[in-house]
């Protein structure tokens, strides 16, 4: 999937729940498994816990670079992002950008002209499995308010459906039916699926197979 | 939906509500639960619902009391500080004999605390939320499908008995995501709200929804009223679920995410060859006081697991006669316990690791 990329910065954006910190997550240590030198910034200005922070020391222990808020995991709350974030732009790391969703994405916003100066792509994460984004009209819906909301446009459909452990073969299927509907009305190249390692029988071959990022409480 | 979805608990509070015929819900957002208000700030209208953010939580619950006088159903969301807010309004509610739904996805305590998960507003929830004689009932679910259903039947059991219900979940609960499905909520026969105050038409003499009584006996009769209805709740409605309690020798009581977090403690602890096992109370008022009685015959030793200073404690004591020595084992101010934490106090009391 990295190779599909033109550009150094990739911004991981989609509707709320889509599953974007996994695909941050994973994707950075994809590219880190490459031999790239990779950045990830947590982005996320809605979620208080369950975040890209929590994987922060395995990410790190893989000399993968993180630019985490101040106040991620504690009881400021307060949304906010770190003076480091600016770094992205002056370095020459591929640099993984995990957005929190939906009106989250109003967080790119400010930092418009230097992703236009820098050339940039933004990925639209996709879970058929959550609600309010479920049909094909309400994912084009959800796609453009996060394009008014970050100023930004996207350049790839990600295809994340899943529910969580319980992920099949037909669930990430229902997801692709629906990206490519999707890509088809907004002319947005759909790039690919995700899923789990832990799904097995998919026929697609365009899957790349993720750990779960997600913190475990039992 | 018919099929699975993968929802957040908070989100799960909002569209349960609506599928239990829910079309109004008053609220002020604070964090762990503001999804919640997203949520139905976006579906509500979608339905023919309204979601209003009111001007505080105190004007939320009042919104909440005087919707549901007219007999629709209602219900309001905070967390912990938002919560203790609402107390005169519950009790308000509570003394106009009105059914509603109220939940509370706690947060670390006192005061402001903090914004993560705790589970330190069990005695204010089981005991004394505001002021007068008093109870509702309590449900604490520990998974998100879990409260997909408990929220279902809240609404019926308000209804049912003309009392507030709360719905005790916490901040892990509200923020995780997991697959839910919305089939499973079972029908149950709901009285008329012959009290309702929604217009008499010329037809009947008015309803009046109040909470003030003029004369003392008239009060303490309404009063012994209440608690007749009370009784029939404790008989009838007391919820819990059971792991590996056959033969367990130390038995873990837990509520909530923390009885999950305990389960794995039980089978790490089972490998091990300790007999350990978990009695989760669902309704932590009812309080499953027969149900754990039975369980002191059978078991050696009590451990409460809690994220607080142990508020339940005395509630197991009470309920076995404290005929077993009952320990405990939390954290607090929103640290979530880790299994092996759990584990190794079981061991401890096992008489240490092995």
């Amino acid at each position: 999937m990295i190779s599909k990329f033109n550009n150094r910065i990739v911004i991981i954006c989609g509707h709320y729940g889509a599953g974007k910190t996994n695909v941050a997550v994973n994707l950075a240590k994809l590219a880190a498994s490459e031999g790239k030198k990779v950045t990830i910034a947590d982005l996320d200005v809605v979620n208080p816990y369950f975040r890209t922070a929590d994987n922060a020391e395995e990410l790190r222990e893989l000399g993968i670079r993180c630019i985490i808020p101040q106040f991620a995991n504690t009881n400021v709350d307060i949304p906010s992002i770190p003076p480091e974030f600016l770094s992205v732009f002056d370095g020459t790391d591929f640099s993984v950008i995990d957005v929190g969703g939906d009106d989250g994405a109003i967080a790119l916003s400010m930092y418009k002209e230097k992703f236009e100066k820098q050339g940039y792509d933004m990925l639209y994460v996709y879970n058929a499995c959550r609600p309010l984004t479920t049909t094909v009209e309400e994912a084009e819906q959800s796609l453009r308010d996060i394009e008014v909301m970050s100023r930004l446009s996207f350049s790839g459909i990600v295809n994340n459906t899943n529910l969580g452990e319980e992920t099949t073969a037909d669930t990430v299927e229902k997801g692709i039916a629906v990206c490519e509907e999707l890509s088809e009305k907004t002319g947005i190249p759909f790039i690919g699926n995700t899923a789990l390692k832990s799904v097995t029988g998919l026929a697609a071959d365009n899957v790349v197979y993720m750990d779960n990022a997600t913190k475990q409480l039992f | 939906m018919g099929e699975k979805m993968l929802m957040k608990g908070n989100e799960v509070i909002g569209e349960a509500a609506i599928r239990a015929g829910c079309r109004y819900f008053f609220g002020y957002p604070i964090t762990p639960q503001t999804e919640l208000s997203e949520y139905l700030a976006k579906k509500m209208p979608k339905v023919g619902g309204l979601c209003l953010q009111a001007e505080s939580e105190v004007s939320a619950i009042n919104m909440v009391l005087g919707c549901t006088a007219s007999g629709e159903r209602a219900f309001t969301s905070s967390s912990s500080p938002g919560i203790s807010l609402k107390s005169e309004g519950v009790s308000y509610i509570i003394g106009s004999d009105l059914p509603c739904v109220i939940v509370n996805v706690q947060r670390g305590g006192p005061g402001l605390g903090g914004i993560q998960p705790a589970q330190s507003d069990y005695l204010q929830a089981t005991k004394a939320l505001g002021h007068g004689d008093q109870h509702f009932i309590v449900l604490a679910p520990a998974y998100v499908q879990e409260i997909a259903t408990l929220m279902g039947e809240a609404f019926d059991l308000a209804d049912i008995y003309r009392t507030p219900v709360m719905l005790l979940a916490d901040g892990a609960l509200g923020q995780m995501m997991e697959p839910v499905d919305f089939e499973s909520k079972k029908e149950r026969a709901l009285p008329e709200k012959t009290w309702a105050a929604c217009g008499h038409g010329n037809k009947r003499e008015h309803n009046i929804v109040n909470s003030l009584y003029i004369s003392p006996e008239v009060l303490e009769q309404t009063v012994l009223d209440r608690y007749e209805r009370y009784k029939m709740i404790e008989e009838n409605e007391v919820q819990y679920d059971e792991y590996m309690t056959e033969d367990a020798e130390i038995c873990i009581v837990a509520y909530g995410i923390t009885a999950r977090i305990a389960k794995t403690a039980v089978k790490a602890a089972r490998e091990k060859g300790i007999k350990a096992g978990l009695f989760r109370p669902v309704t932590l008022w009812p309080y499953p006081k027969k149900e754990l009685a039975a369980l002191a015959e059978k078991v050696d030793k009590f451990l409460v697991v809690e994220m607080n200073m142990g508020q339940m404690v005395d509630d197991v004591k009470v309920a076995t006669d404290c005929r077993r020595p009952v320990e405990f084992f939390g954290r607090t101010g929103g640290v979530i316990p880790t299994p092996n934490e759990i584990l190794a106090k079981i061991e401890e009391m096992n008489g240490g690791a092995k």
